[in-house]
């Protein structure tokens, strides 16, 4: 599947769980920011992608669990330390950590939730 | 006033799909202001309706671990009226489980009669940020009544 066709789904996907309409969607899209997103919404965005592309996504695969909540040393006074950027790479390789490192507050990583980085993600999951 | 706004569970394949019927009835106090003359089963009523048959679900498919709650109605529409002496059926199909929640496509029927559907998420609310500290099991169930809904075919019998 071409990265064209992946988002076309994609987009279909943001349609049908956020009732947005095709020409708010773009690649740059925030999904909070720009498309209204709310927590619930994440949790039926990982429904429909699991069904539109037959794939199964764990917990936390695609969106990172509350990292201030995790094991300590990864958010320190609010923002992401170098272990938490590290461990970021690692776990969510589809989001864009270049750009959130330049100014790595916890709440910024929502920033980072972007139509590029649903791509991304089903890309690397169906390669 | 208990907030049940469904009857008696008629079938159940657990972790597939349950049946749940709903007797809509004059006494219901309600149905004399909607409308005054013209009574109908509020659609919003039949929402909930739909939401406790696909709860219960989505709750017995994990044992009643986690505490499950309406969160998103992606859609739902309606095709008819529904009136006091008919009986409602409403039929979940779960669609989709996980920890966080699941989701649920369920449709409303009066005998052979389409009169709603909708698509359901749920939320399993002792599984997200803020409220992990609840150990409650799903209270639902803690307050008695239900559970025998739940004998299916048999509640009330």
């Amino acid at each position: 599947m071409t990265s064209d066709e992946i988002f076309t789904k994609v987009r279909d996907t943001l349609i049908d769980a956020l009732g947005v309409d095709d020409d708010e969607v773009t690649l740059e899209s925030r999904l909070e920011a720009d498309l209204g997103a709310e927590s619930i919404d994440f949790l039926d965005i990982v429904f429909r992608l699991e069904k539109n592309f037959s794939i199964k996504i764990p917990r936390g695969e695609l969106f990172p669990e509350d990292l201030a909540s995790s094991d300590a040393g990864l958010v320190k006074d609010g923002l992401v330390t170098a272990e938490g950027l590290a461990a970021l790479r690692t776990k969510v390789p589809h989001i864009d950590i270049d750009t959130f490192a330049k100014n790595p507050k916890v709440e910024n990583i929502k920033d980072m939730f972007t139509v590029q980085m649903l791509v991304k993600f089903v890309q690397n999951k169906l390669a | 006033m208990r907030w049940f706004w469904i009857d008696r569970f008629t079938e159940l394949q657990s972790g597939q799909y349950a049946k749940a019927i709903k007797n809509v009835t004059l006494a219901e106090e309600h149905l004399h202001d909607h409308f005054p003359g013209f009574p109908v089963m509020p659609g919003s009523l039949m929402l909930e309706g739909m939401a406790q048959t696909g709860g219960i679900l989505l709750g017995e498919k994990n044992n009643f671990e986690h505490i499950v709650i309406l969160a998103k109605v992606p859609n739902v529409t309606y095709h008819g009226f529904v009136v006091p002496g008919d009986t409602l059926t409403y039929t979940a199909k779960l669609m989709n489980d996980s920890a966080e929640g699941g989701s649920v496509e369920v449709t409303a029927h009066v005998g052979e009669r389409l009169v709603a559907e909708a698509e359901i998420i749920f939320s399993h609310i002792d599984q997200s940020g803020d409220f992990k500290h609840l150990d409650q099991k799903n209270f639902v169930f803690s307050i008695g009544g239900l559970l025998s809904v739940m004998e299916v075919g048999k509640a009330g019998a």
